[in-house]
């Protein structure tokens, strides 16, 4: 039997899918329920749930649809686990309106949307990154999102662990935007030692028995701490506009202070959210801007174009929510072009354009047959006028 | 009854939204007096509920309470259920609610029989939106989007929780309080999926768009709609033709979803 690697000390080398990282990343950090729903391309992850977390004394639970899977971890999630469900593009347009919930009603947990083509059924096994908008401003109203995307095998684990840390932080719904060649590819991965991984969970408020307890009361950090369900302290939780007390509140000065209140408390601490990479950007007059399993086609292209003398250099959000902005714009500072590549008609390469204005030359190289884009595409654009 | 229904309300919440001659407030009152037998922990009690009139009922209540999203109830309370099997879970929802955009969840719920209570506070009627036909608007009866009388045949709460595996059904009726005590306490005393079908009156959409007259004349007809199981026997085919039995309906024992999944950490963690 393979050694769990939550419970070990010492580093553990695997070859690993990049749906199994993800679920060796959740009960690393701590994630003891998980509900979910059949969805290629992201069924492994709660095949291998269903296996491993009842051994750690955790519980799965297979339900009806996408909708109920986000009900059951929200719920789960106020009992006070650590909580998660993992699907694709049809799935996660079904939890939508359960995710704007949980980022409403401020409760941690992590959704992983393992992108294949769409829009509808499209392409249920071929990659794709076109819900990264989706993952953004999927759910109606306005609201702060959170979306890391990985390209690697061990990235896949350590970004599921961040997602958890960052929903426990902030008291929100976070989505892990893997695409499906980066969950299907498999890696050598070095799964760190528990003690060497971080873990964050839920602020407590400081209450005594009896104490009043108000569960939507923040400091300046705008986070509210959490009490779960079960813990003496008895209050009402809604979707509703609330006031501090949680209980519903139409009041014109209340609904201002919750909306700008749940979009500030991500704004302001944005920076420690910003998980990137810089790619021999220093000097970069052609800067890529890619994400998840293109940035891998994409620094191949960039160490081509080095080779044929031009310099060019990647940069990689993580973060792909909130965006690095100041960071893009860092990157692009000597650029005299920019090529977005992504498997979506341009979705991030909008973002860029916005970021960088009509100063630079922003060009997109898009695919949306269902393959991944191959680094002569990259390097074609990146050596084109 | 001499019993202070204060202590499990929220006072500084009233006064609740219903209208005059709506049932739901009774239905509410049952549900405490109920819990007031029982002894339970107000700590340990968490009361879920979806989007309508009835689901307003949580913040009433002075428990752990969960207004969550349109027909979604079951699913998070579920969830609440599985990560902490020692609380204590009633769901209230509506009869759009539980059965129209909740009907799936409904059916999975009573299949997994999990110790969970659901109280459908039945009144025919989308109130909340303003008078729409529900799944249990009866064959013929008018709502704002059967103007000329619903021309579809109604879900039957009890039949379709039987059906789906649920573990006690029960039906009762806002005028008899007793009876509604009776079988709300033993839904939630059933180690498993409960489900009461608590029939309550809207006076202001249904009653008046059906003519059916104030708060009183609509339990009348009630009564006239239904009849009581334990006498179903000494009834004729004739006369029980069209109507639907209050009582306690169906009740049998099946592995519960917590104790089950239980049972497997044991098996597996070993």
């Amino acid at each position: 039997m393979s050694a769990e690697a939550t419970e070990k000390k010492a580093p553990v080398i695997k070859f690993l899918a990049g749906n199994e990282a993800c679920m060796e990343g959740a009960l690393a950090a701590g994630c003891r329920f998980f509900a979910g729903y059949p969805i290629s391309p992201s069924s492994e992850i709660a095949e291998k749930m269903s296996g491993r977390l009842p051994k750690l004394g955790g519980k799965f639970i297979q339900m009806e649809d996408e909708i109920a899977s986000m009900g059951a971890i929200i719920g789960a999630s106020l009992a006070g686990a650590k909580t998660m469900t993992a699907t694709s593009g049809p799935g996660f347009s079904l939890m939508q309106e359960n995710i704007g919930y949980a980022m409403m009603a401020e409760v941690p947990c992590v959704v992983v949307n393992v992108m294949r083509g769409g829009p509808s059924t499209g392409n249920p096994t071929g990659p794709s990154q076109s819900d990264v908008m989706q993952c953004r401003w999927g759910t109606h109203g306005d609201h702060p999102a959170i979306v890391l995307s990985p390209n690697s095998i061990r990235e896949a684990f350590d970004t599921t662990v961040q997602c958890f840390n960052f929903a426990e932080q902030f008291r929100t719904c976070v989505v892990l935007a893997m695409d499906e060649i980066v969950a299907h590819m498999r890696e050598k991965i070095v799964i760190p030692a528990k003690e060497d991984i971080k873990i964050v969970n839920r602020k407590k408020p400081d209450l005594k028995p009896g104490d009043p307890y108000k569960p939507y009361e923040a400091d300046a950090s705008l986070i509210p701490p959490m009490m779960n369900f079960g813990e003496g302290f008895r209050y009402h939780v809604t979707g509703l506009d609330h006031d501090a007390t949680g209980f519903p509140s139409g009041a014109p000065d209340n609904q201002e202070i919750l909306h700008r209140r749940l979009v500030d408390k991500v704004e302001m601490h944005k920076d420690e959210l910003f998980l990137f990479e810089n790619h021999r950007t220093e000097d970069a007059e052609v800067l890529v801007v890619a994400y998840g399993s293109t940035s891998r086609s994409a620094k191949r292209a960039v160490e081509e174009a080095r080779a044929q003398g031009i310099k060019a250099g990647l940069f990689r959000p993580i973060t792909l929510f909130p965006i690095p902005e100041k960071q893009i714009a860092q990157a692009a500072g000597h650029a005299k072009k920019v090529v977005v590549p992504e498997m979506n008609l341009g979705q991030y390469r909008l973002e860029v354009e916005r970021i960088l204005g009509p100063a630079v030359p922003v060009v997109g190289v898009h695919r949306v047959n269902g393959e991944p884009i191959a680094p002569s595409l990259i390097l074609s654009a990146i050596v084109g006028g | 009854m001499s019993m202070d229904y204060f202590q499990y309300l929220r006072k500084e919440r009233m006064p609740h939204i219903w209208c005059p001659g709506c049932g739901h407030g009774t239905i509410m009152k049952s549900i405490l007096r109920a819990l007031d037998k029982l002894k339970w922990a107000k700590d340990d009690v968490v009361v879920v509920s979806g989007i309508g009139c009835s689901s307003r009922t949580p913040g009433y209540l002075d428990f752990n309470t969960l207004h969550t999203t349109h027909g979604r109830a079951l699913s998070f309370a579920q969830g609440v259920k599985v990560a902490n099997p020692n609380l204590k879970v009633i769901v209230i929802s509506g009869d759009g609610d539980a059965m129209a955009i909740g009907g799936n969840h409904f059916i999975h719920a009573c299949r997994r029989n999990m110790d969970i209570t659901l109280i459908v506070f039945n009144n025919n009627i989308y109130g909340m939106t303003g008078g729409q036909a529900s799944p249990t608007t009866f064959t013929g009866s008018k709502g704002t989007t059967a103007p000329y009388g619903a021309i579809e045949q109604p879900f039957d709460v009890c039949n379709m929780a039987q059906a789906s595996g649920a573990t006690y059904v029960a039906r009762a009726l806002d005028i008899d309080a007793v009876a509604m005590d009776r079988v709300i306490l033993s839904a939630l005393q059933n180690k498993g999926f409960s489900v009461v079908d608590a029939w309550s009156q809207c006076t202001t959409y249904f009653g008046r768009q059906n003519k059916w007259g104030d708060a009183s004349e609509m339990m009348d007809r009630y009564k006239e709609m239904t009849y009581n199981v334990r006498l179903a026997e000494k009834m004729s085919p004739e006369e029980k033709a069209g109507k639907y039995p209050v009582g306690m309906l169906f009740q049998a024992s099946r592995p519960e979803w917590c104790e089950e999944y239980g049972k497997l950490i044991e098996r597996v963690s070993k």
